[in-house]
């Protein structure tokens, strides 16, 4: 083959390249090397192995373990795997490596081109304390630290914060001075974990801030973008839930002051390639820099939607050491994104693990790139069968919507929300759906304490309300019935239930949230004949569409089964319910005053010993599970019974901890 | 394939009327079978509940497979006499784990669940359709033994019922008993005779005496747990196989019996892919008139019965007065007999005898529609030969060795019961229709034989014959024989299944068949003698 004279031969021109990382933003980068013609390296921990990202990859090398600390995060591995795979790039993701200057330092130093900033810049802005310090020189706005040793009364409330931290661990707010040095303790322990880094910092909390941040993007030849503000402040637990471009609360002038401000941030530290320079804003418009994240931000879409840029593509450039393009495109349109998270909003966002037996929509119109002309667009590191692990975050997928105005990207984000079919595992959908619904959302009045002001509870309710989800038990008997009879070794075209001498309906008991349903149905001469249904007909019953006339309304449900776990899905709202089992196995119950492990994880510590008196609400143990502490109370005032649990176990989901006999129990 | 067509006028004012008849005859039924499912009525249902027991229909509902359909045999014994309707027992056959049983379960709120004769007879053809069919036979037992006022009438026949579990058992066919109560004296050889025994805590009570008895002869004292609980059978004596904790762990565990029996049905299976028939099954509450004497098409209900309404008829022009053909019933292969014009001819005798003996050669159940008043009488045909006629037509049945099913619909008068395989010629299941009836002749030819012999009886012994008493005598014979022919009568005494709701007949025999070939069909090698 001859050189082409018109190419322009670059010394660091990637051909090949590992992502260092897993889920939705491994697929994400994958994408995009597909799109510019870049050959793939996946790597994967044993919990990934069947990950969609190993599969997508080109090739893909194994990390040795389950727990991050043995596998994303060991820098070492994942750079022999680079060198051992023939990658001659490293794109980090975000998490994990992406901010760390030791790692980006041995990329480089393999011979390898680091896909994001110089590690002195990652430095720079890695200490929280230290990139403060700098802003202040440089003259960005921003809050005192105060020093962790001398918060006073005065101080109040303040934010406990991990120097290395970033996704909301490590931090805690304080509103008491006696709470202080637990949190700090407890943020310190958790920071450890997950950054490997305890330090942490005290700042004043600001209440009722706006989360908004501009996404910066600079090349090595001395070209700065302040690419687009995005905002982010409905936050769950110091995490992002909701994110759009542009932000409701940015106008003109506003906007000007925060890109000249991010823009001297990055300038400050010289930075290269796709970063974050994150404030705290005021409703009157004033602003903090609150942190610069070196490193692609998970709620990049919304800013790619709205300009039809590929960051990932523009942070291969930089990397290899092209030139941004000659103008920044000027944003169009309005996108939101939001974070589907496998977690029990209402329970205390409390993470879920499992397998997600199915995630399915009919709106998608594109997967990891911007829809040709606005639409919907979803980013998902899973898939229907995917196991979610309680090694990683919880997070299932973003999913994005682009619309010519913020009304119409929030309508059309809920419907396509609410038409999702997600089985297996509890989600915070129906809350999202409901918050992009919500009016204050609407008239954009987002701010941090937006589920506090809003009320969680009301928030958190499911879509389905009591009837809907009773309705939806009906339909959910009526397909196991007639699955009953597909599957039936005898007299299968029978007549399903048929009786010559009727003395009993037929009857099937599901649990869903609102409590238990016992069906009680039957198919006779004259159609269906179900209690407390006294309107419902029955059109059409098939093991998986039921399709009932519920007075004049037609209603279709869509019924999918997965063992003992139903998922009904209709314009009702998504029900999910388990089956009861007929015959309960009788050496199968558990004792009651049973405490069961909500989730899988590890005890980590066991506080009382059997036979101690507990009072309720008294804590009993603490499991870490999903990078997150739970811990589990006394229910009532009592004597702690058995006590399976011991500091180290891992325990299943529905794993007797301890038992609590209540001092008022007969024995 | 020969697809019916149909003539049936919906708007006709006979089919209203016919239907309205119908009806009003189902709605009779009804009460009838709701006699039986009321059991010893609400004051006894509540003390059962009461002491956290369940009733026998429930115990049934939870052990058949779910959605899966259940057919209650003879719901209407001792229909008619001093017992309860139901005779205290509900027997049937339904599905468990995929398995076709026949279910037989005492009903505790009756008497204690005590059985009378109408009891045992009904718990006797039970145990003959497992027998005959190949079906495992589950027993719910909770029964106070003998009723004792009626003993004279029981103790003695009682005896087969050990006897018919055992017989089950050597012919390979599983026997389960799930004791959810008292199970004593000669009751206690239920579980005694049975291959799969489960037992519930505190409840099941098998010991051959009781407390007081045995104090009686020998002087021991002893209480209902150490001679016969579930704990004592399961831990000392070894006749409880299982030990459940309560009645929903009992028949989790006779399910879970059942699953292992690795039960594979003898017969063929059905064809997969079958048609619904062509017409409405609605249309069968018109089609028999209210008046039996006017002859209906049977092919009208063949029509509304078998898959796709399609039958193939045989020797369509011979013989007319009996249609015969061939068809299927949910995917089973049937040929049918079914009376066209009541009366059978020498014709119809020996089309009959041919089209038996051709089921016979290709393994095919038969299913025979009633609508006959008998064989033909009269000088031309008796010197036509129709007693050899009649003769080979019943040869034929009787020795017929598939699966005859027989269902009432109108008329089963004289010999034409016999020839059309009536209860005495065993078919493997016998339905009736509420507008059927059956006796030896008609009311009305019974009356006015009777009539003309005491007539002639009179005028031999030189006495005056007085009309008024002849009239009298014969509106009560009438009104007698009326009443004696009725579904509900006979079905009393045992002498059908059960009578079912015409539209049902599909869902009914299609079950039957299901059922049939649990055991291998077969075909007769040889009859006896025909007489030509």
């Amino acid at each position: 083959m001859t050189s082409n004279p018109a190419t322009v031969r670059l010394e660091r021109q990637i051909s090949c390249l590992l992502v260092a990382n897993r889920g939705e933003i491994a697929r994400r980068v994958l994408r995009t090397c597909r799109t510019l013609g870049i050959a793939t390296v996946a790597v994967f921990s044993d919990a990934d192995a069947d990950a969609p990202h190993v599969a997508e990859a080109d090739v893909a090398v194994r990390l040795p373990g389950d727990t991050p600390a043995e596998t994303y995060l060991r820098g070492d591995t994942v750079i022999e795997a680079a060198v051992e795979a023939g990658a001659d790039a490293v794109h980090p993701g975000y998490g994990f490596l992406s901010e760390s200057a030791e790692f980006a330092r041995a990329v480089q130093h393999a011979g390898l081109t680091w896909v994001g900033p110089p590690p002195e810049a990652i430095a720079s802005m890695g200490s929280k304390t230290a990139s403060k310090r700098i802003m202040a020189e440089a003259g960005v706005p921003l809050l005192d630290v105060i020093d962790a040793d001398e918060v006073s009364e005065g101080d109040l409330p303040v934010l406990v914060k991990a120097s290395a931290g970033g996704g909301g661990r490590g931090m805690r707010v304080v509103r008491s001075l006696p709470d202080l040095q637990d949190r700090i303790r407890s943020a310190s322990t958790e920071a450890a974990s997950a950054f490997g880094d305890a330090t942490v910092f005290c700042e004043p909390y600001v209440e009722s801030g706006r989360h908004i941040e501009v996404q910066v993007m600079a090349d090595e030849h001395g070209s700065v973008w302040a690419v687009g503000e995005r905002e982010c402040s409905i936050q769950r637990r110091h995490q992002k839930v909701v994110e759009e471009a542009p932000s409701p609360l940015v106008d003109a002038g506003m906007r000007e002051r925060l890109f000249d401000a991010a823009c001297t941030a990055a300038t400050a530290i010289g930075y290269v390639g796709a970063g974050t320079v994150e404030f705290l804003a005021t409703a009157d418009g004033r602003f903090f820099f609150l942190e610069m994240n070196t490193r692609l931000q998970v709620e990049h879409p919304v800013t790619e939607c709205v300009t039809g840029l590929d960051l990932v593509a523009l942070q291969v450039r930089v990397a290899e050491g092209r030139r941004l393009p000659d103008d920044r495109p000027e944003p169009h349109g309005h996108a939101i994104e939001v974070r589907l998270y496998a977690e029990d909003p209402a329970a205390g966002w409390q993470p879920q693990s499992g397998t997600l037996r199915r995630l399915e929509s009919r709106d998608v119109d594109a997967e990891f790139a911007v829809p040709a002309n606005y639409g919907i667009r979803l980013d998902s590191g899973v898939r229907s069968g995917s196991l979610v692990s309680m090694h990683y975050d919880p997070m299932l997928a973003k999913v994005v919507s682009w619309a010519p105005s913020r009304e119409e990207a929030a309508r059309r984000l809920a419907r396509a929300l609410a038409g999702m079919k997600i089985h297996g595992l509890r989600t915070n959908r129906d809350l999202l759906v409901r918050v992009l619904g919500h009016p204050a959302f609407l008239s954009g009045d987002t701010d941090t304490a937006f589920f506090d002001r809003h009320g969680l509870e009301a928030l958190s309710t499911p879509l389905a309300d009591a009837d809907s989800e009773a309705l939806s038990a009906l339909a959910a008997a009526l397909a196991q019935a007639a699955d009953n009879r597909c599957g039936a070794r005898v007299a299968g075209g029978l007549p399903s239930g048929w009786r010559n001498v009727v003395s009993a309906p037929q009857r099937k008991r599901f649990t869903g949230v609102s409590g238990t349903h016992e069906v009680t149905y039957r198919l006779g001469r004259s159609g269906l004949v179900a209690d407390g249904h006294d309107t419902a007909s029955l059109v059409l019953a098939e093991p998986e569409r039921v399709v009932l006339d519920v007075g004049r309304v037609r209603r279709t449900f869509a019924v999918a089964r997965y063992g003992d776990l139903v998922s009904v899905d209709s314009a009702l709202g998504s029900v999910e319910l388990t089956r009861c089992e007929r015959f309960p196995d009788p050496s199968a119950q558990t004792a009651p005053g049973s405490l069961l492990a909500p989730m899988p994880g590890t005890v980590t510590r066991v506080a009382v010993e059997q036979g101690e008196e507990v009072e309720a609400g008294q804590p009993l143990l603490w499991m870490e599970a999903m990078k997150m502490e739970h811990q589990v109370v006394a229910p009532v005032d009592g004597v702690v019974g058995a006590l399976p649990a011991a500091a180290g176990h891992q325990v299943a989901t529905g794993a007797v901890l301890a038992v609590v006999r209540a001092a008022d129990s007969e024995e | 394939m020969t697809t019916l067509a149909s003539t049936v006028d919906t708007n006709a004012d006979g089919f209203a009327g016919n239907r309205a008849a119908m009806l009003d005859k189902l709605s009779e039924l009804e009460a009838e079978h709701a006699k039986a499912v009321a059991g010893g009525g609400p004051k006894y249902t509540e003390r059962h509940h009461s002491r956290g027991k369940l009733l026998v229909r429930e115990r049934i509902e939870l052990l058949l497979d779910e959605d899966a359909p259940f057919l209650e045999l003879s719901p209407l014994a001792a229909w008619g006499s001093e017992y309860q309707v139901g005779a205290s027992v509900v027997t049937g056959i339904g599905v468990v784990e995929g398995v076709e049983c026949v279910l037989v379960g005492n009903d505790p709120t009756v008497r204690g669940g005590s059985s009378n004769p109408w009891t045992t007879k009904k718990i006797f053809r039970a145990g003959e359709i497992a027998r005959k069919n190949r079906l495992p036979l589950i027993n719910l037992v909770e029964s106070g033994g003998a009723d004792l006022p009626s003993q004279k009438e029981i103790f003695v026949p009682g005896g087969r019922m050990f006897r018919d579990l055992t017989q089950l058992s050597a012919a390979g066919i599983p026997t389960i008993a799930l004791v959810f109560g008292n199970s004593t004296a000669g009751g206690a050889y239920v579980p005694g005779m049975s291959d799969h025994v489960v037992m519930i805590s505190e409840q099941s009570k098998v010991f051959l005496g009781g407390p007081p008895l045995v104090k009686m002869a020998t002087g021991e004292e002893s209480d209902d747990e150490s001679l016969g609980g579930a704990q004592m059978h399961a831990r000392t004596s070894g006749l409880a196989d299982y030990f459940a904790v309560d009645e929903l762990d009992a028949l989790r565990i006779g399910r879970d019996i059942v699953a292992r029996l690795n039960w594979r049905k003898q017969g063929t299976a059905p064809k997969q892919e079958v048609t619904p028939p062509r017409f409405d099954d609605e249309e069968l509450l018109g089609i028999v008139p209210a008046e039996l004497k006017m002859p209906f098409d049977p092919r009208e209900v063949i029509a509304r019965v078998v898959d796709g309404s399609d039958f193939d008829e045989f020797k369509a022009s011979y013989g007319s007065s009996l249609v015969t053909g061939w068809a299927s019933v949910h995917g089973y292969p049937v040929g049918i007999l079914a009376n066209a014009q009541g009366v059978l001819f020498s014709e119809e005798s020996q089309k009959a005898t041919q089209f038996i003996q051709l089921a016979n050669q290709a393994d095919t159940p038969l299913l025979f529609l009633h609508n006959t008043t008998g064989y033909m009488v009269g000088a031309s045909y008796e010197q036509g030969g129709i007693i050899k006629h009649g003769a080979m037509m019943i040869n034929a049945m009787s020795n017929s060795t598939v699966p005859h099913i027989s269902i009432l619909m109108g008329a089963s008068y004289g010999a034409g019961h016999y020839g059309m395989c009536g209860r005495a010629y065993e078919p493997r299941f016998l339905f009736a229709w509420p507008s059927a009836k059956s006796a030896v002749m008609g009311p009305q030819q019974l009356a006015g034989v009777l009539s003309i012999v005491a007539r002639q009886s009179a005028a031999a012994a030189g006495k005056d014959y007085s009309e008024e008493d002849d009239a009298a005598m014969r509106e009560a014979v009438e009104a007698q024989i009326e009443e004696e022919s009725l579904p509900m009568f006979l079905s009393g005494r045992l002498y059908d299944d059960g009578v079912i709701d015409p539209r049902d007949t599909r869902t009914v025999v299609g079950l039957c068949l299901s059922a049939i070939h649990s055991a291998p069909v077969e075909g007769a090698s040889g009859y006896g003698v025909f007489r030509m």
